[in-house]
């Protein structure tokens, strides 16, 4: 056996781990397969690898090791809201009676599950300013496509097949054109003005009856708040379309202003931004879908119906939920029809109502104060040694462009997301939105303390400087990780996407 | 803090016109310190008794043993509170995983190439569908009627935007379908893809033979495989081997907690050919400047946040937590646990299907080979008699009449390696009751 030195920048695949006879006995051997099936229907091998379970604790334990978290540091990851994420939410959400509970048990042996399904959407419905919520999308892309449907069938039955462009400003998520795009409609890209925002007269130069959605983020990915929203809601009205608002940068507003409120016809919200659902590395999501009492006959089925349950013992004190027995309701005819599977991702709708048990009203208004105060707070400072292309009070995020330091330096936002990376801090969403050159989005959400936020702004003000004095050394980070920067565009000429045997 | 941002208030900091300013208190649930949340989350824990009663639910959702290394794995804070592995240098381990993820779900489908997971096995049929359709340009589904329902249901919601028409091939009297109605069908050369489901929902398997597969292929028709049980996988035949191109699937089955529907995770896979087809993340492999193994989200020019309204799908966060937890499963079980599992599903459901079957006024209503589910014909209304059987505290199964009227007196029925003989038992001395009753009237 040879020995080899220890390299931490390299890790075995599984496939490359394991040896036959080294399987785990978590059920009993069963009789051979041809006892119930024809050879013909069976397969012949199953080239898996055989692993004892201490070397499948030690894999993903290194895995997790190269993998870096909210636990682990800083997180100013723009767009996304990567706060911390309580322990309570997952230690409800893997609670034995909602984990093992089956999406077919009858409403009457699930009606908590329901319950909590139920005060979810009533809560949202209350925060929001919106007639209903459906549960059922399974992330905020997911309930865009929602949304656009309801809006497209909405349309249809109105006989208003005419309406097929869907209004999009320049600062948009990807995932609006994109969600447009699968319901057929056509996108109008719209600028922003250099306030940074959508203005009333352009998007009246648009508006017409061939106008089917406004989609708009309040505030938008400049992380501005939209404050002519409702004359832009009351133009699209005018016009005989629908508003969408698109609530991925939610953590921004709650108990301050409802889109709703604002006019929204329709809405998406991403609970596993604002409501601290562990975003697990790219999900599981969870997207609820919001509308107007006008819509609320085309949300996604199934949704929770409560009825009033016969009356209480005396003397119980009870919260006003437990006054009902809840039911799916799938008879919904205008409905658009299931976005999935089953009800909902329903153990992310336990993660958010904990959230919410944990802040109520007076604490989410709270949360987005301080989700503000410090966004802006980092911004003061930022813009101290780099560019803030829109100074002037943001919300929860905030913009700033290295397009400077690259004309004096030749230092890229990326080359700063990548130093920052050395510092044990993850980088800001990079690149977007699209019309901020060199743009690095900040969002340092409310669970951050003044120290880390203050340690932040130090490490980044040093990494400009360090642009300044030796460009070449903040080009080449990362240096720390376990591998350098990597090569994207080999990745992508020669895709290489599964182990192979041989490749060995 | 807001002296350094120059505002003197937090109320100042966030002022919004008058116009949209909040008129009312919201309508919350109160805040609770956090042993009254878990006090408040047990009461409604309690209230879902239907997790203590002897269960035969499967058709989509299924319960399996899932090791506790699973969850000591998965819920580390490092994968839990990553983000998606945009930076590369710092998400070496989950990028590797997906990587993993990808390999596993290519070596059982016997499929070339694997996505990082869509939502759920319904919208993988339907991005599945659209990855056909972007192919050959045609704008009609055909899909078996023997597909699940609700795959159905949500792939007739992306068609409805898609503006795709959908036609249903019918069921054989033996459960499975109907080929010679398929190969009549794609001769039109107007569908884009056809889907068919092994096992399919009534747990039957139900592949193309060659000359269906033939003519699917002569029609340039892209056969679409479903799995919804991804168990299966582990012991029968893979679908690349009947000829599908495209594989698309749910893996709930793999260690995902049934949880009420959700979150679970769905995949694709296909043929090579469809590789810039294929919606949602993809991870390679490469290496770092100095020439180190490294992987990195590859092939982003087919995605939302590159090409906008002209990506392949708007997919952006998928199910990267529960494709881990799949992942961490199938290492743990090995070829040798995954086959044994899936014999074990085999032996008992064939176990439940003979002591169901021996009752008077209950049939099995199939003849097709299946591989964990079956359906049982109890002759009489299946909705009363589940009814009855949930009063002795057994859920015997799914009422077929929900979606199919002319299977409404049948139960589909599911055993997996959890399931016991003493529930087979019980289940059949209680059937036997309900359904003799009726016989003998």
């Amino acid at each position: 056996m040879s020995t080899q030195t220890f390299d931490r920048t390299q890790s075995p695949l599984i496939f490359d781990l394991g040896k036959d006879g080294r399987a785990n006995r978590y059920v009993e051997e069963a009789r051979p397969t041809t006892d119930f099936l024809p050879k013909s229907l069976l397969r012949d091998e199953l080239p898996l690898p055989d692993n004892s379970e201490l070397e499948v604790i030690r894999h993903f334990t290194k895995l997790s090791q190269r993998t870096f978290g909210i636990d682990l540091g800083f997180y100013p990851l723009g767009s996304c809201t990567m706060k911390y994420n309580p322990r309570i939410n997952d230690a409800m959400a893997t609670k034995r009676e909602f984990a093992q509970l089956h999406p077919y048990t009858p409403d009457a042996l699930a009606q908590g599950a329901l319950q909590v399904m139920y005060e979810l959407e009533r809560s949202l419905a209350s925060l929001f300013g919106m007639a209903a919520f459906s549960l059922n999308p399974s992330a905020g892309a997911h309930a865009e496509l929602a949304a656009l449907l309801i809006a497209k069938k909405y349309f249809k039955d109105r006989g208003e097949t005419k309406r097929d462009k869907v209004i999009v400003p320049d600062t948009a998520h990807g995932t609006n054109p994109a969600s447009a795009a699968m319901c057929g409609f056509k996108v109008i890209s719209l600028p922003s003005d250099e306030r940074g925002r959508v203005s009333v007269e352009e998007i009246k130069k648009v508006l017409g009856d061939d106008t089917a959605v406004c989609m708009m983020t309040n505030p938008n990915t400049l992380g501005l708040f939209e404050d002519h929203s409702h004359e832009i809601a009351q133009a699209v009205h005018d016009a005989g379309g629908l508003m969408y608002y698109d609530g991925a940068n939610a953590n921004a507003i709650m108990g301050n202003v409802r889109p709703g409120d604002m006019g929204f016809d329709l809405m998406h919200l991403n609970t596993h931004k604002t409501f601290t659902i562990p975003h697990g590395g790219g999900g599981a999501g969870h997207g609820p879908v919001g509308v107007a009492a006008h819509l609320v006959d085309y949300l996604p089925t199934p949704v929770v119906r409560a009825t009033p349950a016969p009356a209480q013992a005396t003397g119980e004190k009870v919260a006003p939920s437990d006054r009902y027995t809840f039911s799916l309701d799938f008879d919904r005819p205008k409905s658009i029809g299931p976005m999935r599977s089953f009800w909902s991702n329903f153990a992310h709708a336990v993660r958010a109502l904990a959230y919410i048990y944990a802040n109520g009203a007076d604490g989410l208004k709270k949360v987005s104060q301080l989700a503000v105060l410090n966004a802006n707070y980092v911004r003061v400072k930022v813009a101290e040694f780099l560019e803030t292309p829109y100074p002037e009070i943001c919300r929860h995020e905030f913009v700033a462009s290295a397009q400077e330091l690259k004309k004096e330096t030749g230092v890229k936002a990326l080359d700063i997301a990548k130093a920052l990376l050395d510092h044990g801090m993850m980088a800001p969403t990079m690149y977007f939105p699209l019309i901020v050159p060199e743009c690095l989005m900040i969002e340092p959400t409310e669970t951050e303390s003044k120290e880390t936020l203050d340690q932040f702004i130090a490490v980044l003000r040093e990494i400009v400087e360090e642009a300044k004095r030796n460009p070449q050394a903040v080009m080449a980070a990362p240096v720390t990780t376990v591998v350098g920067r990597v090569d994207e565009t080999r990745a992508a000429r020669q895709p290489n996407l599964k182990w192979e045997a041989t490749a060995g | 803090m807001l002296d350094a941002v120059g505002v003197g208030s937090l109320e100042e900091l966030l002022k919004v016109p008058d116009a949209v300013a909040l008129k009312a208190p919201l309508d919350i649930v109160p805040a609770l310190p956090e042993y009254q949340i878990a006090r408040r989350f047990e009461h409604f824990a309690k209230k879902n008794t239907g997790v203590d009663y002897i269960s035969f639910l499967g058709a989509g959702s299924y319960r399996h043993y899932a090791p506790p290394a699973i969850g000591t794995l998965a819920m580390r804070g490092e994968f839990l509170t990553a983000y998606t592995p945009y930076q590369a240098e710092v998400s070496q381990g989950y990028l590797q995983a997906i990587y993993e993820w990808q390999s596993y779900i290519c070596l059982l489908t016997g499929m070339d190439i694997a996505n990082a997971s869509v939502y759920d096995g319904a919208t993988a049929l339907a991005e599945g569908a659209i990855m056909a359709l972007n192919a050959n340009g045609r704008k009609k589904m055909l899909v078996s009627r023997a597909i699940d329902p609700n795959y159905r249901a949500v792939l007739k919601t992306y068609c409805d935007g898609l503006e795709v028409e959908i036609d249903e091939l019918p069921v054989n009297a033996d459960g499975t379908t109907d080929l010679d109605s398929l190969k009549d069908a794609v001769a039109s050369k107007t569908y884009a893809a056809v889907a068919i489901a092994s096992p399919n929902f009534f747990g039957n398997i139900d592949t193309l033979d060659a000359s269906s597969a033939a003519a699917v292929k002569e029609s340039g028709t892209v056969p679409i495989a479903v799995v919804s049980e991804a168990i299966a996988l582990g012991v029968l035949a893979t679908p690349a081997s009947w000829g599908a191109e495209i594989v698309v699937g749910e893996a709930q089955s793999f260690g995902v907690a049934m949880a009420y529907g959700g979150p679970y995770v769905g995949f694709i896979a296909s043929t090579s050919e469809h590789m810039r087809r294929i919606p949602g993340r993809l991870v390679g492999k490469t290496v770092d400047k100095e020439n180190r193994t490294a992987y990195v989200l590859t092939l982003q020019a087919r995605e939302q946040h590159i090409r906008r309204e002209r990506a392949t799908s708007n997919i952006c966060t998928n199910q990267a937590h529960c494709a881990l937890i799949a992942t961490i499963y199938l290492a743990l079980m090995g070829k040798t646990g995954l086959h044994d599992v899936g014999a074990l599903n085999l032996q008992r459901s064939r176990e439940l299907a003979t002591a169901v079957s021996s009752l008077d006024g209950a049939d099995l209503k199939f003849t097709a080979p299946f591989f964990n589910e079956i359906v049982v014909d109890v002759h009489q209304p299946a909705s009363e008699v589940l009814a009855k059987l949930q009063e002795r505290n057994i859920l015997g199964g799914v009422d077929l009449g929900r979606w199919y009227p002319e299977l409404s007196t049948c139960i589909l029925m599911n055993a997996t390696e959890l399931t016991t003989s003493g529930e087979i038992e019980a289940l059949t001395t209680a059937l036997g009751e309900i359904v003799r009753v009726h016989a003998n009237v």
